[in-house]
């Protein structure tokens, strides 16, 4: 005859974040390195060859960091004054940076001395590169000027005095050597594109707010902004400058944008201490990393083998990405379960044409609460899902075994006749999910049940009372908290019904001259519809 | 006038088959049971209903199988007369007239030529009282018997069948009524009398529910309401008697049975478990759990091989004594209320409402069967009394027939209802409904009513549905955002109110351009395209009972009833009531194929029917009476093949039938004459020559036997050329057949002469209309095992005859399906070999 039915566990929807592939990837990084600078570290830079050593700018020194090392292999401590910007050169032997006494200068990776300086900036230099073809540098100073300069003989080459502000970043085109873009910080909002052959630019845009990033796609095609204003803009460069996404997911200003993935993902940092990772074909935020202080800095190494991040209160986070081998390391640890080969022997045997197949009867397997449900042992069944484990991890099937308690009216048999420790392990697993919202109905009336029971025996345990005692205060709070939600509810409201504005009311002749009235009418009519006689 | 008497009210199908106790023929091979005005007998292994027997004026209420012959059965009625069938035959006997309604029959083996009666007791007219009599049958010759020959045995007998049992070799007879167990002793013509306290010290009844006797043993044991089984010893002493108490049952025993040696007593009742007690050891029982509703009878075949139990769902199990279930005879189920609407199911054409207790029956309306039970609540069903227990209390099917939307319930009057609603997607591989999305608790409070969008397909499926709470909401099918979340599912739309009024009834236009909400009194008109308010209709005072679009040519037309007894029509181009009367419609309805509305109007107790077109002031048919009490459920249901009748009364009916469930649940529909005689002729055909069971060789070879005999008969209405003489001689297919298979020449040589019979006769048959009939697809594969099974060994005999190459043992679902289709073809050729 019909089997048994089991329990249904009602589904209810998951709370909190959603387990996408994005958040498993960009999870799987080790435990944060923190190393302390000397100050706020200002930009980092990966070299673009193996080892992928990065430079980290920090106050008046620079340091290269191996891709495992914790100590600088190599420190740049010839500056004046503040850093900014060291950049690798694209085979990673030169590195350039400019300084706060608006001198540039250039290094060799395993020298020490600068081997060239670049003077004639009267201010700050904040942005320096390297262009396309290696022989030529790019600087951005606050004199409001940008600057091309050979390398060999330190000669300045051409001068742009486009942008009324300082300018603050600026990148180089790296598939062709004549073209970069820079952009103004503080007052000057714009982005401009720079051709070295021509004389003036060839593009502007207008961010709208002062830009303190900028990051050109390996395509070139789009270019993307972020600054003060909390938005990061990206641009289609080839339909001569066309805004193309709007994203505003940071509420302090961005400071740093990268790529990862090969480019499938954006990472924008911000002074609101958040990292954000967009998909950049859909442009929604796929992860969300969170630091300890407000971010200056971001790099990602190639195939995100790790992210360093500078703060404001010079520390350098460095993480690292866990590898495949140091996974199945920690999968090892945990305990072996029969091989998969188990589970699908005799499964996927596919029978021959002429084979006579002999079906099996296939035996239900039941659940314990469930074997017990079908004996109606109702307080056994109670018991066996109100396991230690089911109930920390799984309360839904706890909850459900209870309602289905109550659905077959058992449930005052299966709560009453329990001795203080059963009943220290029911109310204790009342008193953990009372106020979830999801199970709250059922387990209210169990508790109510519990109450009736057992108001007898009040008082013979301390254990017990305390429990209840315990249930008290936390209803009580929970009404307090359900008040003042109620409260802000209501402010929201009136808030809600002043910034609507009133709508007239579709107000039809048509619709309201049909009843009554136009009933009555209309029984003038001489087609009107009587009760059919029969002969 | 004339045109009146043309159509008719009459009962379709799904009549009860659990009133009465059935009976098992002695070779185990038929079951009779009372059904309605008729005994139906089926068969025990095809499950199929074999022979109807007919005759009876009233109600049937009792079949019991002739002691002295058992291939004969009495059948007893409300109408006074006791019946003699050959049942196997279905031919009728003789026919005693006892001349007072009879409420039941008994006959013992010992007891010849005399039969027991139950009748009410004369001066009573109600059913409180009645007398057990024996009737000496006469012999005399003669269809019409007359009896006379009555005397009383006891008096004070219950109504209730189960409570008269004869004992030992008909030595005595017990009888039970309320707490006391009364026994007559035939041979000292002596009786005595034991009574049990009204209340046990549990405070609940000792009612005495149901008697059995042992076969063989002094020992009568008999079942009570508090679930006690009692075995009666030393009966035939006013002192010592003994008694011996069993419980097992935790609510009322209703059947009880011994098995024919004496060595099991068999017990049931509501809570759908048959105990099987071992007679002295009583310690000891068997169980088989979960027979799907409380059990109101036992019967056992009379050399014990078979058991079989009734069930309150009109359902009869057979069990094999070994306590297995074998087979499962189900007529319409029947609740105490139906509380969806009757739909049409547009795939399989069933009727679909309330089942089983938490299930949603598809009950094919062609076939009078029940195709499958669709459970929607999936949960255990605990039998017993007094329990609140999900119900379903709505459902609807779109337009396509892709969807299915349900809503249960449960707690429906406290505060802390639980309200589910389910959607159910169906399932192409499987031909079924599988749940698609449940919503808990969709409206705060009850919900008044689901509608699907008739118009839309596929994706764009829009569901509304209305609450107490004062709320209307559209649901539609929205794919995740994430592939990874699974299919698509239904998620709410729009919600809105009106005012704060509760929303009663919904109804969207055939197109579904339009939905109509009416708010208790007032009718809101939307577009579900944009969700604006279009229009409200206001009217006169009374709130909205129901609510319908016309259709086709009448689609500018919306109408509605109200509580205040009106009947009223809006042109929704004008937005101006057309027309309004006062009647009391209890039911107002569409037909989706025709622009005519049906109307049930409630009257002095009765329900007349009137059927009329919006646009038209005279109603194009109407009845008066066509039930008593309040008719609340009807569907419009499609036929599958348009009648093409020109009276302008019955010209509604052309398309489409329309059911009505009388407030007794009983099924009945509206047939025009042309139709009626139409199923008499069907129904000749289809008269079983032999008395041989509808087994599926049977069907294979016997098909048109009589049908050939029919047309000897009358050789005007089948031409000869009909029939052309098949092929190849028939003596040399005789020999051929009946001749060892090793002194045949090779079956290469003999096959292709075969297959020129085979090709011949198929031509022409396949022009002949009636005897393809269609099956549909869906009913076809509902007991798929069992079909299949059936084919294979059904058209292996005629396999291994006609192919002698590729013999394949092992069926694909495609060639039997191929198989399937062959059988509905017409191998009557076959058996004309045979004949001739």
């Amino acid at each position: 005859m019909a089997s048994f039915k089991p329990t249904k566990i009602p589904v209810y929807p998951k709370l909190g974040e959603k387990v996408t592939q994005d958040t498993l990837y960009w999870k799987n990084y080790k435990a944060p390195v923190q190393i302390k600078e000397y100050g706020a570290v200002s930009n980092i830079d990966f070299s673009p060859v193996a080892p992928h050593n990065f430079a980290v700018t920090a106050f008046s020194r620079i340091h290269v960091y191996g891709p495992f090392s914790q100590e600088p292999v190599k420190t740049f401590t010839r500056f004046k004054d503040t850093a900014y910007c060291g950049r690798f050169r694209s085979d990673g032997q030169l590195l350039v940076a400019g300084c706060e006494d608006s001198v540039v200068r250039l290094f060799d990776v395993s020298g020490r001395v600068a081997l060239r300086m670049f003077k004639g900036h009267t201010k700050a230099v904040h942005v320096t590169d390297f262009t396309s073809d290696r022989y030529q540098i790019l600087t951005g100073s606050d004199d409001y000027t940008c600057r091309l300069w050979d390398i060999p003989n330190a000669a300045e080459l051409s001068t742009y005095r486009e942008h009324t502000d300082y300018i603050r970043c600026g990148v180089t085109s790296k598939l062709n050597r004549d073209l970069f873009i820079t952009a103004s910080g503080s007052y000057d909002h714009t982005l401009k594109v720079f051709d070295a052959r021509a004389e003036k630019s060839v593009m502007t845009m207008d961010h709208g707010q002062p830009v303190e990033s900028l990051l050109l796609y390996p395509s070139e095609g789009l270019l993307v902004s972020a600054g003060c204003g909390r938005y990061v803009k990206v641009w289609d460069l080839l339909k001569g400058g066309q805004p193309l996404v709007l994203l505003k997911n940071h509420h302090k200003t961005i400071t740093c944008l990268a790529l990862g993935s090969n480019g499938e993902r954006l990472l924008s940092a911000s002074l609101d201490r958040h990292v954000k990772v967009y998909n950049t074909t859909t442009y929604k935020v796929v992860h969300n990393f969170d630091y300890a202080a407000a971010i200056l800095s971001l790099a990602l190494a190639p195939d995100d083998e790790s992210i360093v991040v500078g703060m404001t209160n010079s520390i350098l986070s460095i993480k690292h990405r866990k590898h495949t081998e140091e996974s199945k390391e920690m999968m090892s640890q945990q305990r072996r379960r029969p091989s998969y080969r188990v589970f699908v022997k005799g499964k996927n045997f596919v029978p021959k044409p002429d084979d006579y197949l002999v079906s099996k009867p296939v035996k239900e397997h039941l659940a314990k609460y469930d074997r017990e449900l079908k004996k109606f042992n109702v307080s056994k069944a109670l018991d066996a899902s109100l396991e230690i484990w089911l109930r920390k991890k799984k309360p839904e099937i706890t909850v459900g075994v209870i309602k289905e308690l109550d659905r077959r009216g058992t449930l005052k048999n299966a709560l009453a006749g329990r001795d203080e420790e059963q009943l220290s392990q029911l109310l204790h697993f009342v008193i953990g999910n009372i106020v979830d919202t999801r199970f709250a109905p059922i387990i209210l009336t169990a508790a109510e049940m519990i109450l009736d029971i057992y108001k007898s025996v009040i008082g013979q345990s301390a254990l017990i009372d305390q429990q209840l005692l315990r249930l008290q205060n936390i209803l009580e709070s929970e009404i307090n908290l359900e008040q003042e939600l109620l409260e802000v509810l209501g402010m929201l409201d009136t808030m809600f019904a002043t910034s609507v504005t009133r709508k007239e009311v579709p107000y039809s002749d048509v619709g309201r001259s049909n009843g009554l009235a136009q009933g009555e009418a209309s029984s003038s009519r001489p087609e009107l519809f009587r009760p059919p006689e029969i002969k | 006038m004339v045109e009146q008497a043309e159509i008719r009210v009459v009962h379709q199908g799904g009549s009860n088959i659990t009133f009465r106790e059935p009976a098992i023929s002695s070779d185990s091979r038929f079951l009779l049971c009372a059904s309605g005005h008729n005994v139906k007998v089926f068969s025990t292994v095809t499950e199929e209903c074999v022979q109807e027997l007919r005759g009876h004026a009233d109600l049937v209420t009792g079949v019991l199988l002739r002691p002295s012959n058992h291939l004969q059965a009495y059948s007893c009625s409300a109408d006074g007369t006791v019946r003699l069938w050959d049942f196997t035959d279905g031919i009728l006997i003789k026919t005693y007239v006892i001349g007072y309604p009879i409420c039941s029959i008994y006959a013992s083996a010992s007891h010849d030529g005399v039969i027991f009666i139950a009748t009410p007791t004369k001066g009573y007219k109600t059913l409180d009282s009645l007398q057990l009599l024996a009737v000496h049958l006469p012999q005399t010759a003669g269809q019409l018997v007359e009896t006379s020959d009555l005397s009383a045995v006891l008096s004070d007998v219950s109504a209730n069948p189960a409570t008269v049992a004869f004992g030992r070799a008909g030595e005595y007879v017990a009888s039970t009524n309320g707490v006391q167990l009364q026994i007559f002793f035939f041979k000292k013509q002596k009786s005595f009398r034991f009574s049990l306290k009204e209340n046990s010290c549990s405070g609940r009844s000792n009612t005495f529910t149901c008697v059995a006797c042992h076969p063989t043993d002094d020992c009568i044991a008999t079942g009570h309401e508090d679930g006690k089984i009692r075995l009666w010893r030393n009966f035939d002493q006013k002192r010592e008697y003994t008694y011996r108490t069993l419980h097992w049952h935790h609510s009322t025993v209703r059947a009880l049975c011994f098995t024919p040696e004496g060595s099991n007593l068999l017990s049931g009742g509501v809570e759908s478990v048959l105990v099987q007690w071992r007679y002295q050891q009583e310690s000891q029982q068997d169980f088989l759990p979960r027979l799907g509703a409380a059990i109101t009878h036992i019967a056992v075949s009379p050399d014990g091989a078979l058991f079989c139990t009734s069930h309150s769902d009109n359902k009869i199990v057979l069990i094999q004594s070994c306590v297995k279930v074998s087979s499962i005879i189900q007529g319409l189920v029947k609740g105490e209320a139906v509380q969806t609407d009757l739909m049409v199911d547009p795939r399989s054409k069933a009727l679909v409402l309330n089942g089983k207790p938490g299930h949603l029956q598809f009950y094919s309306l062609q076939r009078d069967r029940l195709l499958f039970n669709l459970d929607v609540v999936q949960q255990e069903f605990i039998h017993q009394e007094g329990l609140d227990q999900f119900q379903v209390v709505m459902a609807t099917l779109d337009g396509a027939g892709a969807w299915l939307a349900t809503v249960e319930e449960r707690k429906q009057e406290t505060a802390e209802a639980e309200l589910n609603l389910k959607l159910w997607a169906f399932d192409e591989p499987s031909q079924s409904f599988v749940l698609n999305t449940t919503v808990s608790t969709p409206h705060e409070v009850r919900i008044t009513a689901v509608t699907f969008d008739p118009a839309a397909r596929g994706q764009t499926s829009l569901l509304v549905s209305c609450g107490r709470d004062g709320l209307f909401k559209a649901w539609r099918l929205a794919v995740p955002a994430h592939p990874d979340d699974g299919g698509p599912s239904w998620t709410c739309d729009f919600v809105s109110a009106y005012h704060g009024l509760t929303p009663q009834r919904c109804c969207f236009s055939a197109d579904g351009s339009l939905l109509a909400v009416g708010f208790q009194e007032v009718v809101t008109v939307w577009s579900p395209a944009s969700w604006e308010l279009l229009l409200t209709l206001s009217q006169p005072p009374g709130i909205i009972r129901d609510l319908c679009f016309g259709r086709l040519s009448c689609s500018k037309f919306l109408l509605g009833t109200t509580s205040s007894n009106q009947l009223c029509c809006w042109n929704l181009l004008t937005c101006s009531l057309e027309w309004s009367t006062s009647m009391e419609v209890s039911l107002l309805l569409a037909d989706p194929l025709s622009d005519n509305m049906a109307a049930f109007c409630h009257q002095d107790g009765n329900t007349d029917l009137f059927v009329f077109k919006p646009s038209e002031p005279r109603p194009l048919f109407s009845q008066k009476a066509v039930c008593s009490g309040r008719v609340s459920r009807a569907v419009f249901a499609p036929r599958e093949v348009a009648l093409e009748s020109c009276e302008e009364s019955s010209q509604w009916l052309n398309r489409s039938q329309l059911y009505f469930l009388t407030p007794l649940m009983d099924l009945l529909t509206f047939s025009t004459r042309a139709e009626e005689e139409r199923l008499m002729t069907a129904s000749k055909q289809l008269v079983v020559d032999d008395s041989v069971a509808m087994t599926p060789f049977q069907l294979l070879l016997g098909k048109r036997r009589p049908h050939h005999q029919a047309a000897v008969e009358d050789p005007a209405v089948r031409p000869p050329a009909d029939r052309p003489v098949p092929p190849g001689g028939s003596a040399a297919v005789r020999e051929l057949l009946q001749s060892p298979a090793h002194v045949l020449p090779a079956a290469a040589a003999l096959c292709s002469v075969f297959m020129e019979a085979l090709l011949g006769v198929a031509t022409e048959t396949r022009s002949e209309p009636e005897l393809i009939t269609m099956e549909n697809e869906t009913s076809a594969g509902e007991t798929p095992s069992d079909d299949q099974e059936m084919e294979t060994r059904a058209t292996r005999p005629e396999r291994g005859l006609l192919e002698t190459d590729s013999a394949d043992p092992v069926l694909s679902r495609a060639q039997v399906r191929e198989l399937r289709r062959v059988r509905k073809l017409d191998h009557s050729w076959f058996s004309s070999l045979l004949d001739s």
